[in-house]
């Protein structure tokens, strides 16, 4: 064998290594991870308060309380109506700024997603 | 006007339902009332000229989790207590959450139910669980007309003259409720002219004091409502929302929320927030139930009895 056959065999050997030494991840490989945009509520709080994603990408919220909560946006963008529990809702931020957002049936939780 | 051989009698036997307090309020002074009348004369609504009213509240049919998965279930003995009194109530005032949901087929379940009331006259106010649509549009579609669509609304009935506002749908910052200007406007102009000694019965979801504020248990601008209401000799707020009895009086102003049909919740500031408060199923029947109003004109003073379903 020639010594860049050896070679090519070395990387093509090292490549499927490095893929297969890779963990797995649960669900689909998506280009934008969903989980990383995740907000719940539970406790009756938006968890977390304040989450900073880039523009174009989705934000899912979901309900973990017994009670129901909405996803309202200060300014009229998104709403969810009432999510009961363990409803989700999800929203594409397509525009960069800072939106707030609060439940509508218990208007004390307050929230933001800052899009970049 | 109290008959003394009827009194006598009454005494020996207590009222229709579980445990109840029966009380009434004469120019600011609490003194114990008996139910002689109520049972004296079975099919009347209106017993020797005393209209009695019905407050049922936080129906909040669609609900189906731990702590009630039958909430159309105890609605249902709801009424059939209703329907059992030996006096009949001659209207029925729903303080909102009659949905969990806003969802159509749960207005169109609850008006179901509430059809088998004995009491043809309805009257009701939305809660917030009845709005989550933001205008409100399956809730007014049923109920707006006799508010033309603003939410709130009076009429009169037996001399009493009855005041239905809303407060879910313009909340504070804080999250307490809200009437918002133009509400507060119509009122002091509704009340305006009558006289001081006209009873009046004012309903709205939400309370209408300061209960607990962290958890919205409230209305921001309450103050200047309760102001147009001071001079009046005889006021009773209905109130729900807590899914519990807390009752509070104010010179001539009895303030009053009322119990689910559905669910408890837990007593203020005890636990995360004011969540579904599951208890032992055979406690469940005691923290649930309705609340029958007597008002008098002569002399006068109004009266509140909280019933449970068991």
């Amino acid at each position: 064998m020639s010594p860049g056959h050896s070679m090519r065999n070395f990387f093509g050997a090292l490549a499927v290594s490095l893929l297969l030494a890779v963990p797995p991840t649960s669900g689909s490989a998506a280009a934008d991870a969903p989980q990383a945009n995740a907000v719940v509520m539970k406790n009756f709080d938006f968890s977390p308060m304040s989450l900073t994603i880039k523009a174009g990408s989705s934000v899912t919220w979901k309900n973990l309380d017994g009670e129901p909560h909405t996803v309202t946006s200060v300014d009229g963008l998104f709403r969810s109506g009432a999510l009961d529990q363990n409803d989700s809702f999800t929203f594409k931020f397509d525009k960069p700024g800072t939106y707030k957002y609060l439940c509508s049936i218990h208007p004390r939780m307050m929230a933001a997603i800052i899009v970049t | 006007m109290l008959d003394q051989t009827s009194r006598r009698g009454a005494l020996k036997c207590l009222a229709f339902g579980g445990a109840g307090t029966l009380f009434v309020l004469s120019g600011g002074v609490l003194a114990p009332l008996d139910l002689a009348l109520a049972s004296s004369r079975k099919t009347a609504s209106a017993v020797g000229g005393i209209p009695l009213f019905l407050q049922i509240s936080d129906t909040h049919i669609g609900f189906n989790k731990e702590a009630n998965p039958d909430v159309a279930g105890t609605l249902k003995q709801t009424i059939g207590l209703v329907n059992a009194m030996p006096v009949r109530p001659a209207l029925t005032i729903h303080t909102g959450d009659i949905t969990h949901l806003s969802k159509p087929q749960e207005f169109d379940a609850a008006a179901q139910l509430m059809s088998g009331l004995n009491i043809t006259e309805l009257h009701t106010v939305p809660g917030e669980h009845d709005v989550t649509d933001g205008a409100g549009t399956e809730y007014f579609s049923r109920f707006g007309k006799a508010s033309a669509d603003k939410g709130y609304y009076s009429f009169d009935h037996s001399g009493v003259h009855f005041v239905g506002l809303v407060n879910v749908m313009n909340f504070k910052p804080n999250g307490l409720g809200g009437f918002g200007n133009e509400q507060l406007a119509w009122l002091k102009q509704d009340l305006e002219g009558r006289g001081s000694s006209t009873p009046i019965v004012v309903f709205a979801h939400m309370p209408m004091w300061t209960i607990y504020e962290p958890w919205g248990w409230g209305t921001g601008d309450a103050d200047q409502a309760t102001s147009y209401l001071k001079r009046f000799g005889s006021v009773t707020v209905l109130n729900g929302h807590i899914h519990q009895i807390v009752q509070k009086v104010e010179g001539n102003i009895t303030f009053h929320t009322a119990r689910s049909t559905a669910y408890p919740q837990p007593s203020a500031g005890v636990g995360p927030g004011p969540g579904p408060l599951k208890v032992a199923s055979d406690l469940l029947p005691k923290m649930l139930g309705i609340t029958s109003i007597k008002v008098l004109s002569h002399p006068l003073s109004a009266s509140l009895n909280d019933t449970t379903l068991g």
